[in-house]
């Protein structure tokens, strides 16, 4: 279904204020710096409604009138408008009354948010005439690009670090898509990628086609609005790798404000971290804008990037709105991800872990109040990362199929008093 | 004592197209300074307010990130290689 109306979009660069159009293009010839997307919201004020967007299909797309999404695009991919969770036994466990998730590890098609950036990439990819597309990727960025590559009919090569997990190498050859292990680590994976992009004529969703992959983004803090029946929440804490993804919540709101689908509030935006590599962070805790790069040495690989390309614009805005950034140890990521799963049924990958953490630290600290509407946001699957838990669980000794040897092996585990006691007669249903 | 250096796409507008050149600077603000003599318009372009490279600009040495090896104090080897690489891909100087 598309959308009545469109807000015309150009790339524009905030340092030199040069316009560009609409190009595969990421960097300002004049000032060096990223180009971003600016529309005319204006052109569609009044138009672009709360009704026209609940008319749209249950996915990002109904929000294509705010993305930057070529003419004549027909999307046909259900991405997005995942689960937003009210959050009541992780915040009872970390303090907080007024907690929810924002569960993009279940994101159509490859369970994490870099679905929605790659859907708004490739859009463009195949508008600009591109038959290959590639990526620099810790992983979940290479899982997406490979399937949505497969759906459209494009040739993908994509390159990550050698180290990856297994399960997201596996995740990106499945779809055919060409993988290439580079002998370092993401900043080393993503200067190679520049050089190529400099050379070949490939799509690369996060260099010469990132200025409308990183909008994609925006489709979380639309759908977190939404969600929350029109409204913003006081906080929102996000993970962070290169420092995008916080910044493009930010400016989801902003415009949905400006078009007068949600009233104004003050938002405070939290950056999630790893401490083996917290350039943002740091930057916030120094109240600096200035990143010093990191050589990442953390379990969270997908957050895993030393040298982050939107690390001063995320340092700037979160300090801006009086937010914070907080960083925690690989203990702690682990123990996040359990408490995620414990509590809510929700099987997060490491960067959730650190999300996780970095919420209930910041609750414990007092930089987020308990009745403060806090939003976690969860951007990847757990079943991607399974060995960051490798023997954390024992499987146990397989055990016979009689009720005695069950009754056995629980008092085995817990002690006799644990074995459950016999159903009251009134229970047992009659047959 | 030369170095070789590599610059990108982004940067060729200013420089005729050229995208490699030597230098015999011995550090990198030297390195700005004579790329800003050899090719003026784009010396004007690639330095901030303070006569400093822009911080969206990322410096390499043989593959290396410059801030790794003492950045502006970094004293460049006989034939090192040296690329200019713009933040959006390779996080930011």
């Amino acid at each position: 279904m598309q959308p009545a109306c469109r807000a015309p979009f150009e790339l524009y660069s905030k340092e030199s204020g040069k316009s560009y159009g609409n190009q595969p293009l990421s960097i300002c010839d004049e000032s060096f710096t990223p180009l971003e997307v600016r529309y005319d919201l204006d052109a569609v004020k009044g138009q672009v409604t709360r009704a026209s967007i609940e008319a749209g299909p249950a996915n990002m797309w109904r929000y294509t009138s705010l993305l930057p999404i070529p003419e004549g695009f027909e999307p046909d991919l259900p991405v997005g408008f995942t689960p937003l969770v009210k959050a009541k036994n992780l915040g009872k466990r970390v303090g907080s009354n007024n907690l929810y998730v924002k569960n993009d590890a279940v994101c159509f098609p490859t369970l994490s948010f870099k679905d929605r950036v790659v859907a708004v990439a490739l859009a463009n990819a195949r508008h600009f005439g591109f038959e290959v597309v590639g990526c620099s990727s810790t992983g979940n960025l290479a899982n997406s690009v490979a399937a949505q590559a497969a759906r459209l009919g494009l040739k993908a090569c994509i390159l990550v670090p050698a180290d990856l997990e297994p399960a997201k190498i596996l995740n990106t050859q499945v779809y055919g898509a060409r993988l290439v292990r580079i002998d370092g680590n993401y900043d080393h994976v993503n200067r190679l990628c520049s050089l190529i992009a400099d050379q070949y004529n490939w799509g690369f969703v996060n260099v010469n086609l990132r200025p409308y992959y990183a909008e994609g983004s925006k489709s979380v803090g639309f759908e977190i609005a939404e969600q929350l029946g029109w409204r913003l929440p006081d906080n929102v804490v996000v993970p962070m790798a290169g420092g995008s993804l916080i910044r493009k919540i930010k400016k989801a709101f902003d415009e949905l404000l400006y078009l007068g689908l949600v009233e104004a509030k003050p938002v405070r935006f939290f950056g999630a971290q790893a401490t083996g590599c917290s350039p943002i962070s740091t930057a916030v805790k120094q109240d600096t804008e200035t990143i010093t790069p990191q050589r990442p040495n953390t379990i969270a690989r997908s957050l895993a990037i030393g040298n982050p390309a939107d690390g001063p614009y995320a340092s700037r805005m979160i300090r801006e709105v009086g937010g914070y950034a907080e960083d925690v140890s690989d203990v702690e990521v682990v123990a996040g991800i359990q408490e995620l799963a414990e509590t809510e049924g929700i099987f997060t990958e490491t960067a959730g872990g650190v999300t996780t953490a970095v919420t209930a630290r910041l609750l414990a600290q007092g930089r987020i109040g308990t009745d403060e509407l806090t939003v976690s946001v969860i951007t990847g699957n757990g079943l991607k990362t399974t060995d960051a838990l490798a023997g954390r669980y024992e499987l146990g000794r397989a055990v016979r199929p009689r009720l005695g040897d069950f009754e056995e092996y629980l008092a085995e585990l817990d002690g006799p008093t644990a074995v459950a006691p016999e159903l009251e007669p009134e229970l047992i249903p009659a047959d | 004592m030369s170095i070789r250096v590599m610059l990108p796409a982004a940067f060729a507008r200013h420089t005729d197209g050229t995208k490699q050149v030597d230098s015999q600077a011995a550090t990198l603000p030297a390195l700005v300074e004579d790329l800003g003599t050899k090719f003026p318009q784009l010396g004007s372009h690639i330095k901030d307010e303070d006569g400093r490279l822009r911080k969206f600009i990322n410096v390499y040495v043989n593959d290396e990130d410059i801030r790794f090896l003492g950045g502006d104090t970094y004293q460049f080897q006989d034939r090192d290689e040296v690329m200019f690489i713009p933040s959006i891909a390779g996080g930011l100087r």
